[in-house]
């Protein structure tokens, strides 16, 4: 085979389709892999337990086992303590799914064949997103239901409940990008599912999630008091049961537009530069 | 979507180059690729045969030369390039925990197929590929060789005019792999230019027009089949000695018959020799001598040159020697 016999070959010059056809096109491709992602989801028992059952245990268990050695000093008393920081945690949890799962479809070879299709490259980590963002809002929906089966109560009007939710999944969206970029940097399922997340458990744990950060030696508090999820947690306490809002509202902005500004771009980069 | 104003080969590509960090994986390879035909891009792991396939299908960019498909070019149109090309292989767009079915619509909402459509070709191609009584059942139950032809159907939503095959039947038994056989063949009947890549010989010589082997990142040959085997140059005598110590004596005894080198395998006791015209000659004195000798060996006999022969004529090893898996080793040894 020499290529000298054949005539020089000139490369067709094919124009891109216009802007708003690959908008649209952008946005169908958005919507069929956040699709595809909920129906993963809804079809395995692990991503079920993380986001579903483990935090309904979590709430039981706190609820009833641990609440009653825990004093607080609180309206309504350790359950309306507990629900904002459970909450919290389990929003952030519900990550372990996002970089579990990206982690494998990386190490398969599905992202690989994704990008040899003509979708728009950023489809993948925006459909993830969105599905995420959808996930999150269940998880905090069915805590929130069990939370007043087992007596919690909102006591600050339904504005800021609403606001209590809504940042609520802000932060477990933050954290799933967290999440996102240790599953595309790991790259290996097996990994990412016994160590890449257990940065999870001192966040969520060292915080004012299950019990008064006063109660924690004193230089664990310096650690507990000033971390982004005691801040969000207490903010989301104070919109549940009323307290001091603005300086924890501007805290808990700040870090979680900090951790996606940080985050999103390094999720962005190791998912171009996997495979 | 069709390119009626391109009139040159399906698959062109020149002196392209690739490096990763101080590995050179490809090192000017040169391919060529007519509309409706197969070529199949033959070698060990490692020889850059992936690296090729990723270069085409866009999800790298060659350091140096040129690769279109269809005459669109891989580094300036990488976008019109993915409109027209089909990527399959070790099944790894399956995703398990969806059904058959599933897997197919997404593929079609991906490709912006509208409802009707998609419907339609979902059917379509698990009709074709076997896979009807399977489409509702998750895809995490299916055989090997079910989930190698749904993804070889999930390439195939979109039509493309182009398809890469990486390695369709590593790692597939011997009755799934002639079932995939069948599955492409059926498939290039209708028009598709392919591109295979594979480190089976046998694959090659049974589904590609024109075979080109590749090998540290280089063409070392190119043509049909028979133009490889007609390179060799004539009939093999093999046999293998029974008592495998007396595999040397046996060398020895027949080397004359030959100018080329008798290949051992001390392992099975087995020698290989190419005699080029004179198979009937040399199969009557290799009797005789060792008979002679006393040496006793098993399935003694003159054959045409098969691909794994033109492969270890060319590299000096063997095609499938540097697999990992030690029941494919073999030590293939050249005796002076």
């Amino acid at each position: 085979m020499t290529t000298a016999a054949l005539p020089t070959l000139v490369a067709l010059d094919i124009p891109n389709p216009p802007l708003a056809q690959r908008f649209q096109r952008g946005l169908a491709d958005v919507g069929a892999l956040t699709r595809r992602e909920l129906l993963i989801w809804f079809r395995n028992p692990a991503f079920i337990f993380f986001t579903l059952i483990q935090p309904v245990m979590f709430v039981l268990l706190f609820r009833y086992v641990f609440g009653g050695a825990i004093p607080v000093n609180i309206r309504g008393g350790y359950v309306n303590f507990l629900m904002p920081g459970i909450i919290a945690q389990s929003a952030a949890f519900a990550s372990f799914g996002t970089a579990i799962s990206l982690a494998r479809q990386l190490q398969k070879g599905v992202i690989d064949r994704f990008r040899a299709m003509p979708m728009a490259r950023s489809a993948v980590l925006l459909g993830r997103l969105v599905a995420d963002t959808l996930r999150v809002i269940l998880t905090v929906v069915l805590i929130l239901a069990v939370g007043y089966g087992v007596g919690f109560r909102f006591s600050n009007g339904v504005g800021p409940a609403i606001l209590m939710c809504i940042l609520s999944v802000l932060f477990g969206v933050a954290i799933c990008t967290i999440s996102g970029f240790v599953g595309l940097a790991i790259k290996d399922e097996e990994s990412v599912g016994s160590f890449g997340l257990v940065w999870l458990f001192p966040l969520t744990f060292v915080s004012s999630a299950f019990v008064p950060v006063a109660s924690m030696p004193g230089w664990l508090q310096a650690f507990a008091k000033n971390q982004p999820v005691t801040i969000v947690i207490d903010e989301l306490r104070s919109l549940a049961l009323g307290g001091p809002l603005v300086l924890h509202a501007w805290q808990s902005a700040l870090w979680l537009a900090g951790i996606m500004a940080v985050f999103v771009p390094l999720a962005v980069r190791a998912y171009r530069q996997a495979g | 979507m069709t390119s009626p104003e391109w009139t040159g080969p399906a698959i062109f590509v020149e002196d392209v180059h690739k490096s990763f960090g101080e590995v050179q994986a490809l090192r000017g390879i040169d391919l060529v690729v007519e509309r409706g035909k197969v070529l199949g891009l033959l070698g060990p792991n490692g020889a850059g045969k992936t690296t090729a396939v990723k270069i085409l299908t866009t999800l790298l960019r060659p350091d140096r030369g040129r690769a279109l498909v269809e005459g669109r070019d891989v580094v300036r149109s990488p976008a019109a390039v993915r409109e027209i090309i089909g990527l399959a292989g070790q099944a790894a767009a399956i995703q398990e925990e969806l059904t058959g079915r599933e897997n197919l619509d997404i593929m079609g909402r991906l490709y912006h197929l509208d409802e009707a459509t998609r419907k339609r070709r979902t059917a379509e191609l698990l009709e074709r590929f076997d896979l009807s009584d399977a489409a509702d059942r998750p895809t995490k139950g299916y055989s090997g060789g079910m989930q190698r032809r749904l993804d070889l159907a999930l390439s195939l939503v979109a039509q493309p005019q182009v398809l890469f095959l990486d390695e369709p039947t590593t790692g597939l038994d011997p009755r799934s792999r002639l079932g995939m056989w069948d599955v492409i063949r059926e498939l290039v009947s209708t028009g598709t230019s392919l591109l295979l890549t594979t480190q089976y010989l046998d694959e090659a010589d049974e589904l590609a027009d024109e075979i080109v082997v590749i090998d540290h990142g280089q063409v070392i040959a190119a043509g049909t089949s028979q133009e490889l085997k007609n390179r060799i140059g004539g009939d093999i005598l093999e046999f293998a000695v029974v008592e495998r110590e007396r595999l040397g004596e046996a060398a020895e005894a027949v080397g004359t018959l030959s100018e080329a080198d008798p290949v051992l395998d001390a392992e099975t006791g087995r020698l290989s020799l190419r005699v080029g015209d004179g198979g009937s000659y040399a199969l009557v004195e290799t009797v005789r001598r060792l008979d002679h000798l006393g040496v006793r060996t098993e399935g003694l006999g003159v054959r045409r040159p098969s691909l794994d022969d033109v492969f270890l004529a060319l590299t000096g090893h063997g095609a499938e020697e540097q697999e990992t898996s030690p029941a494919h080793h073999r030590r293939a040894t050249r005796s002076h």
